[in-house]
């Protein structure tokens, strides 16, 4: 009885485990052979995952909020509102490096605790509640700042996403590899994490299990603020101003970095690691496919078609398994 | 007149990735016969069902209906050839009426224009209405699915199966969800069918069901074959032997164990209108029953008791003590377990690993500063995987790959990883196999002998007075009875559970 209960780990389920990793390798390999001189520079590839910082760090938040079945429209928004203000404070000489720094990441948060409250205690679905959030800050945004990006700050500011840890390595690299370290440690070894993939697998079953389910989903949403919000400082660091209409569409590539990790979309399933090839597959083909010259037009088309096969491959690998 | 055989699967083989399921199984079910086909979990049943149906294709054998080998490639085929299904889960669409349902995807057409032909709703309320009268079924045919009970939405689905002129009717543990007074409708529809010549596949793990309804029993085990009879020559022993491969004597054990203080105390406990003035206590080493009719509000005193509603009015005391109990956070801290009766939709995540459902109520028992001691875990898991003899391949296997009674295993390990004083169970041993249903009473009768107290809700009967020191019953969400252990009979408990007529409902 035990023998025909154990299951063969078959070479199928390895690849359904592990196949993005493998397709991130073979794309990764392809554009080796195909452009060796160009991709394969190490600056080249540092700058890749530099590309990838700021969209990773906004997966990282959106998993959160996947996992327990939700989703985060407002995060694009998010960047533009932190943003004017993280500049709008960091004009030289007047505030303390630390002000343009935690009022940004502040303001996310407290935007994901308003977005958290709406979805557990208002029962508002999650799709509207951040709708309407995205509207609403971008509006905000604008009238932060009249409208107008906001320039004239100091060299501290711009050196936050500028700078180089030994000269070589990326602050945005830096930031993005701590998240995700705390992201995985997080999701992996608390007791958050599994109460967040419990809330996500089944909400009524957690509620009955003794797990707050309002304080969870609150808590994810106001991780993804805090985290939009951090990377709004980042973006206003880096264009060292802070646009009203920054951030447009970040909330869409975000997701997608998400789904590509095979994160499911009803909540409850996902690993970590899978947001971070996401986000890193979506940068290197972006790059593998600049440095091929082919036009912007076409990589939104190929870029479209990645995320379609991604999602058909999880969907068929599951309904396989059955 | 059951003796031309109308169905026959002779030799029917599967096996999924290596493991047989299916090892040359025969089955025979005559003309207008209630068939019983009966085995633990996991004997092959519903896979031998599947194969029937054309859900899932077979690797060997043949399949003989009405005298001609056929091969359904799906249900749409086999609802063609005169098969037709009512699964234990039931899918109605519940924003659509009574009507619309029975003639869903077959509409009565006013215009036939393709994709654009517009529907006679009236005709098909008239057929709708036809079919109910000659099976005396008391539904409307113009309310909405959404308002039957989940019996009237079986007679439904019965009615359906019927109005496609089937010849074999499935039915798929047709009672799990039912009361015992709808039962006997479903049954006198059962005998309208065989009546008329219609053969009924009748899959259940209520013996006393298919002592009362089948005509002819078949047993699989382990995906074998190793019993086909007429019900007539069968007892309820051998029949039970034949199902598990061994004797099982005892099968109720009911132990006395001394019976101590009160733990739990509940007066006056109000839910709206659902749960009403109810006031209990129940001592530690005592197993206290709960009976009544489905709706009675048993399930509803126990939740609101837990937390998971809030209680409109009552008092909780624990050891003497008042406790405001606002949450089942709140219950579990007061060590009180609930398990509750619909393991899918309250009980597990079915998405997470075995260990995952096992030690999420006890997260604080296996983690240190917010975080989870993996070896602890590892080793709480495995501890309950073994004691309570969950059959999984490992702690990491998803809990949905295993078995209903496995599951159920599962939602009990977790809670009593919590270490409660008071465990409530509610309809513990629904829709699980024989085994795991005697495993499920031996661990009741472990908990009491600790000294815990237990609540038992139960449907069955003969579960509940088996295992209970005392009875209440409850209707129309009020007590309207208390039965002790010298004075069951199922006479007095169901008198009481039919005495909703004197509440009022103005």
């Amino acid at each position: 009885m035990a023998e025909a209960l154990r299951r063969k780990y078959t070479l199928a389920r390895f690849f359904q485990d592990f196949g993005l990793v493998f397709m991130f390798l073979a794309v990764v390999a392809a554009l080796v052979v195909l452009s060796p001189g160009a991709f394969a520079r190490p600056q080249n590839l540092i700058g890749i995952i530099k590309q990838a910082s700021i969209n990773g760090v906004l997966a990282t938040g959106m998993m959160f909020v996947i996992l327990t079945g939700g989703i985060d429209l407002s995060v694009g928004s998010i960047v533009a509102f932190t943003g004017v203000i993280a500049a709008s404070l960091a004009h030289p000489g007047e505030h303390s490096l630390a002000v343009a720094i935690l009022a940004p990441v502040l303001v996310g948060a407290a935007i994901g605790v308003f977005n958290g409250l709406s979805v557990a205690k208002g029962d508002i679905p999650p799709f509207i509640v951040t709708l309407a959030s995205m509207i609403m800050f971008r509006g905000a945004a604008l009238i932060f700042s009249n409208g107008a990006p906001v320039f004239n700050v100091s060299d501290g500011f711009e050196q936050i996403a500028s700078g180089f840890v030994l000269g070589w390595v990326p602050y945005l690299v830096v930031y993005f590899a701590i998240i995700t370290a705390i992201s995985a440690f997080v999701l992996r070894q608390t007791v958050f994490g599994r109460r967040v993939y419990a809330v996500g697998g089944n909400p009524v079953s957690a509620a009955v299990s003794g797990i707050n389910v309002h304080a969870v989903i609150v808590g994810v949403y106001a991780l993804s603020g805090a985290l939009a919000g951090f990377a709004g400082l980042l973006l206003a660091s880096r264009t060292v101003s802070g646009s009203p209409t920054a951030g447009e569409g970040y909330e869409l590539t975000a997701i997608a970095a998400v789904i590509i990790g095979g994160v499911s979309m009803s909540g409850g399933v996902g690993k970590w690691w899978g947001t971070v090839i996401g986000a890193l597959l979506i940068s290197v083909i972006g790059n593998g496919l600049d440095i091929l010259n082919v036009s912007a037009y076409f990589q939104l088309v190929i870029m479209g078609a990645i995320i379609y096969f991604a999602v058909l491959v999880d969907t068929k690998g599951k309904v396989s398994r059955r | 007149m059951a003796n031309a055989n109308l169905l026959e699967m002779r030799g029917i083989c599967k096996s999924y990735a290596d493991v047989p399921v299916l090892d040359s199984v025969d089955f025979r079910v005559g003309r207008g016969e209630v068939h019983a086909l009966m085995g633990e979990n996991g004997a092959g049943k519903s896979t031998l069902v599947k194969i029937l149906m054309g859900i899932v294709p077979r690797n060997a054998g043949e399949i003989i209906l009405d005298g001609r080998a056929v091969t359904f490639r799906s249900p749409r085929e086999a609802m063609d050839g005169g098969l037709a299904m009512i699964h234990q889960e039931l899918n109605p669409v519940l924003d659509l009426e009574v009507a619309e349902n029975i003639f869903l995807g077959r509409e009565v057409r006013s215009l036939s224009l393709g994709p654009l032909s517009t529907v006679n709703r009236r005709r098909m309320r008239q057929d709708c209405q036809a079919l109910f009268d000659r099976f005396e079924i008391p539904i409307s045919p113009t309310a909405m699915m959404r308002e039957l009970s989940v019996a009237q939405m079986q007679l439904v689905e019965i009615v359906k199966a019927i109005s496609l002129s089937s010849k074999v009717v499935i039915m798929d543990e047709p009672t799990s969800a039912i009361t015992e007074r709808e039962v006997a409708i479903l049954f006198r529809q059962i005998n309208l069918m065989r009546e008329r010549g219609v053969s009924v596949i009748y899959i259940s793990h209520k013996i006393e069901e298919v002592f009362q309804i089948a005509d002819r029993i078949t047993v699989l085990r382990d995906g074998r074959q190793v019993g086909a009879d007429a019900v007539s020559a069968l007892s309820r022993d051998a029949l039970i032997k034949l199902m598990v491969g061994r004797e099982i004597t005892n099968f109720l054990p009911k132990e006395t164990v001394p019976i101590g203080e009160v733990v739990l105390e509940v007066s006056g406990l109000t839910w709206g209108r659902r749960v009403l003035d109810v006031s209990f206590a129940v001592r530690a080493g005592e197993i206290l029953g709960l009976a009544g009719l489905v709706g009675a509000g048993r399930s509803e005193t126990v939740e609101t008791l837990f937390g998971m509603h809030k209680a409109s009015a009552g008092e909780i005391r624990i050891r003497g003590r008042q406790a405001a109990i606002r949450s089942p956070r709140g219950a579990i801290k007061r060590r009180i377990a609930l398990i509750t009766e619909d393991r899918k939709m309250t009980g597990l995540n079915l998405v997470g690993t075995v260990e995952e459902n096992i030690s999420i109520a006890a997260l604080d028992r296996v983690s240190r500063f917010g975080m989870i001691r993996k070896r602890r875990e590892h080793a709480s898991a495995d501890e309950y995987i073994q004691r309570m003899n969950i059959k999984t391949f490992s702690r990491a296997a998803l809990v949905s790959s295993l078995s209903g009674g496995n599951q159920q295993k599962v939602v009990l390990a977790k809670w009593l990883l919590t270490d409660p004083d008071v465990v409530i169970f509610d309809e513990p041993t629904r829709g699980i196999d024989v085994g795991a249903k005697r495993e499920i009473y031996l661990l009741i009768g472990e908990l009491v002998r600790h000294g815990k107290a237990v609540v038992l809700i139960s449907s069955e009967l003969l579960e509940i007075m088996g295992l209970a020191d005392r009875i209440l019953v409850m209707a129309a969400g009020r007590l309207t009875g208390e039965v002790q252990r010298r004075d069951f009979s199922q006479e007095r408990i169901m008198e009481l559970a039919a005495r909703f007529n004197e509440v009022e409902h103005g």
